[in-house]
């Protein structure tokens, strides 16, 4: 191997070390006890498999007035992303289906103000979102939060579907109309059996976005409703009682875990929906 | 008579479409254009505790202005997201790069690069602020290895704290960088830079010259992501510095928030809001048009 070689690969693993470290070192610290986190550094290791820490996050931690742990908190966000990504990805996909092969005047001018509901900050909408919820009677319900979710997520959605669709050749449809077959009966035979691949792109993008999300869980969820990422900041930042360090470690694993196996588990459509959402258009 | 059986059907058929996307029109029109409208006027109004719909003129932007912290967090904003931008951008061409030259186990090492993708913006705030904090964090680890006078303390610095998102933001956003270029590298056709070899151009150069000069769109999407995420970001700060020490490390985000939904002060926070949702027209807007136009010279 030339020398420049051994460089590449130095700078690569060098690199992929610090990348992994914060990852490393949640998983150690939540494995060790207050004392031997005192003691030891950050990357000293336990001194045994020492699971209590994940206990108490997962069952008995305080965040903020209610010591109940994560769990509630962690179903709630899994009530929550369920309906959401189902219901805004059925919908993607039909209205993607709409704006390819079922073209009208105007569907174009509407594909692009959806498109413009995908850039803006979320902070000019939160205002009036939180009256209307109120005004629905759903402040503070997990049903207001999967409405939220599956408004703005709609956008995603049928881009994605849209750009998939784009690809299907219109020859398909149209032989398949001459034929006599309607809307939903191509929709289901033809459309739906090619589209796993992009299904499986907005699940993902979906899923992460919305158990991910931090910003309409705090303004719009309160007290028993809110979704594990609320949950993990309030038990991370309260400030009374002494700091269980490998607790907050341990809380952070479990509500990293999710959107982790899904990376882990469908990586590659992971990177898909990824990209698609950032190269718009 | 074949032409009378299939007219209606075809209305119908016309219908249909139409239809099936309505509930997404409406609810575009509704909680997207109408909530922009809604919270324009707000930022015209007198809201305090409860908002009014009456119209105040521009007293709340003549207050946003007037007030230091808005200020800080506009600083903020700049500071955070150029570094961000910019780190993110060339960490994530080189990193493609070196990725690029036929890597034993690419695959893995790539994996690793883009994990923290999956994380929430809370995961990694909090993560970092355990490694950062000064007591026990990286300040003590190097502490140990006998570097006894060490010091970072970032965290809990007025001053340095804002860099600290920074670390944590690159660390969070840099593998995907990384992912686009990869995929901008892979795209660029081979005989192009073959044909550079047999002129016998310098590997640097084929760089500078051909392969940068290709990656323009790549670069140019990853930048309009890279400063959406920098102009939006609230989870990490509030998980990471919760907008201290003081209000050093607020931004925009955070400032609205504080203003609307903790201090009553509604007026304020939507002007605040308008101004990120400026911040982000002035870069989507000149993108949709150069985009647009690509699209017209095409056909």
């Amino acid at each position: 191997m030339s020398i420049n070689r051994v460089l590449i690969y130095s700078i690569l693993s060098f690199v992929a070390l610090i990348y992994l470290m914060p990852l490393v070192v949640m998983l150690i610290t939540s494995l060790k006890d207050l004392d031997e986190i005192r003691s030891g550094t950050l990357l000293s290791l336990p001194q045994s498999l020492n699971f209590d820490a994940w206990g108490k996050a997962w069952g008995t931690a305080c965040t903020g007035v209610s010591c109940e742990g994560l769990k509630g908190y962690f179903w709630n966000s899994v009530l929550i992303v369920v309906p959401a990504v189902a219901i805004s990805t059925v919908l993607g996909a039909l209205n993607g289906y709409v704006l390819t092969k079922w073209k009208f005047k105007g569907s174009d001018l509407f594909f692009g103000m959806l498109l413009i509901g995908t850039m803006i900050p979320f902070q000019v909408i939160l205002l009036p979102m939180a009256r209307t919820l109120g005004f629905l009677g759903l402040s503070g319900t997990t049903s207001g939060l999967i409405m939220v979710h599956v408004i703005y997520g709609l956008a995603f959605t049928t881009l994605f579907f849209r750009n998939y669709y784009i690809s299907i050749p219109n020859e398909l449809v149209n032989a398949a109309r001459i034929d006599g077959a309607g809307f939903w009966l191509i929709f289901w035979r033809i459309i739906i059996p090619v589209s796993i691949p992009i299904i499986v792109v907005s699940v993902i993008w979906q899923f992460t976005q919305i158990w991910n999300d931090f910003l309409f869980g705090v303004v719009y969820s309160s007290g028993d409703s809110q979704p594990i990422t609320v949950a993990l900041n309030n038990l991370v930042n309260t400030s009374t009682g002494i700091k269980e360090y490998n607790v907050d470690m341990a809380a952070a694993i479990i509500a990293a875990l999710p959107t982790l196996l899904v990376y882990v588990v469908a990586g590659k459509y992971f990177v898909k929906g990824l990209t698609a959402g950032a190269v718009k258009g | 008579m074949k032409k009378k059986s299939s007219a209606p059907r075809q209305s119908l058929g016309n219908f249909l479409p139409k239809l099936v996307v309505a509930p997404t029109f409406v609810v575009a029109v509704i909680f997207i254009y109408g909530f922009m409208f809604l919270n324009a006027w707000l930022s015209f109004s007198s809201s305090r505790l409860l908002p009014t719909y009456d119209w105040a003129g521009t007293i709340q932007y003549e207050k946003l202005f007037a007030n230091d912290r808005w200020w800080v967090a506009a600083e903020n904003l700049m500071l955070f997201g150029g570094l961000f931008i910019v780190i993110c951008l060339l960490l994530g061409l080189f990193l493609a790069i070196f990725l690029d030259q036929k890597i034993r186990a690419e695959g893995a090492i790539r994996t690793i690069y883009l994990y923290p993708m999956a994380l929430s913006f809370i995961v990694t705030g909090t993560a970092w602020k355990w490694i950062l904090n000064p007591e026990l964090g990286v300040q003590r680890l190097v502490r140990e290895m006998g570097f006894e006078s060490f010091t970072f303390d970032w965290l809990v610095n007025t001053e340095m704290a804002i860099y600290t998102v920074v670390i944590a933001g690159v660390w969070q956003s840099s593998g995907f960088v990384m992912a686009l270029c990869l995929a901008g590298l892979r795209g660029i056709d081979d005989n192009i830079i073959k044909a550079a070899k047999v002129d016998g151009a310098s590997m640097p150069l084929i760089y500078r010259k051909i392969i940068i000069p290709g990656l323009r769109p790549v670069f140019f999407s990853a930048l309009i992501v890279l400063t959406h995420i920098a102009i939006k970001s609230f989870d990490l700060i509030v998980a990471l510095t919760g907008g201290g020490p003081g209000f050093a490390t607020d931004v925009p985000a955070t400032f609205m928030y504080t203003y609307s939904f903790t201090r009553g002060q509604i007026g304020l926070g939507s002007a605040a809001s308008m101004m990120m949702l400026m911040a982000v027209a002035a870069i989507i807007v000149p993108y949709l048009y150069s985009e647009l136009r690509e699209k017209k010279d095409e056909h």
